[in-house]
């Protein structure tokens, strides 16, 4: 781990959405909003369509940080500004793009920084992750 | 109907104890796309040293959901639900979360600010173990929106 450097970029990953992840994650996460199944109730409130929760891709982004850590260390801090929102497709759903840069180091630990994207404009703002390592 | 400037402070009852399931850990790491041997096969998180599998980072959103129903169930709180739109979201670990876990939350309400007409709330949920010992805190920011 001593060989990072701040602005390597640890992992990049992209992940695609349908309804059937939103239904699933409602039933995960207890999160029961119809605006993230049905596109006549996120209409009625001004949205143009069906939304991903902003906690599943809270959930999703910080993945590509977890599967490179593998045993080595842990998350100790998560956190994320829910900036824009992620727009699901009834047919085509959706696919989020995740980077994860070395945001900071210090002893024993690092700041991941995430940037994660939905059509070329970033959803998630200030997400970082601080995590242990080994 | 604006929110209630004196939830500043105010802290809740812990919630009834909340027992981490091996299933519901699976169930949370599949719909997060999480494919980490750690968070499904209970070999692999032994041979990591954890007791059961771990969970996801962001599972403390299940625990911390019977929170935010205290929050809006208060009386006095002003909050409607219909205009509740989260700001952000923040989980501080001591450790990771493992299946078996019996977790308790306390809410405490941190921050009330108004901002252009909206309120921004700051609910912070703290989760320790089944021995007090601190697992968690689960940290939102919710913005009500205010009349248009």
């Amino acid at each position: 781990m001593s060989d990072l450097t701040i602005g390597d970029v640890i992992a990049e990953k992209q992940y695609h959405l349908t309804r059937d992840t939103l239904v699933r994650y409602a039933g995960a996460s207890g999160d029961f909003n119809p605006i993230h199944y049905r596109d006549d109730i996120a209409q009625s409130v001004g949205l143009p369509g069906v939304l991903a929760h902003g906690m599943l891709t809270m959930g999703i982004a910080v993945q590509p940080v977890v599967d490179w850590l593998e045993n080595r260390g842990t998350v100790l801090d998560y956190q994320v500004r829910f900036t824009r929102p992620v727009l699901v497709d009834p047919t085509d759903g959706a696919t989020v793009t995740v980077v994860a840069k070395v945001g900071a180091l210090e002893n024993g630990a690092a700041r991941i920084d995430l940037t994660v994207t939905f059509n070329d404009e970033t959803v998630l703002g200030k997400a970082q992750a601080r995590v242990s390592l080994a | 109907m604006p929110v209630n400037p004196e939830l500043q402070g105010r802290v809740f009852p812990p919630t009834a104890p909340y027992l981490v399931g091996r299933e519901k850990v699976r169930e949370f790491a599949r719909a997060v796309l999480a494919t980490s041997p750690l968070n499904h096969d209970p070999a692999a998180a032994s041979a990591a040293g954890y007791s059961d599998i771990v969970a996801p980072p962001t599972f403390p959103v299940v625990v911390q959901e019977a929170t935010l129903a205290q929050l809006l169930a208060e009386p006095d709180a002003g909050i409607d639900f219909t205009r509740v739109v989260h700001g952000d979201q923040r989980f501080t670990y001591t450790r990771p979360i493992v299946a078996g876990d019996e977790l308790t939350a306390t809410l405490a309400v941190t921050s009330i600010k108004s901002l252009g007409g909206h309120s921004m709330v700051t609910a912070e949920s703290t989760i320790v173990d089944a021995g007090g010992a601190h697992v968690v805190t689960a940290i939102s920011t919710l913005v009500v929106r205010g009349d248009e």
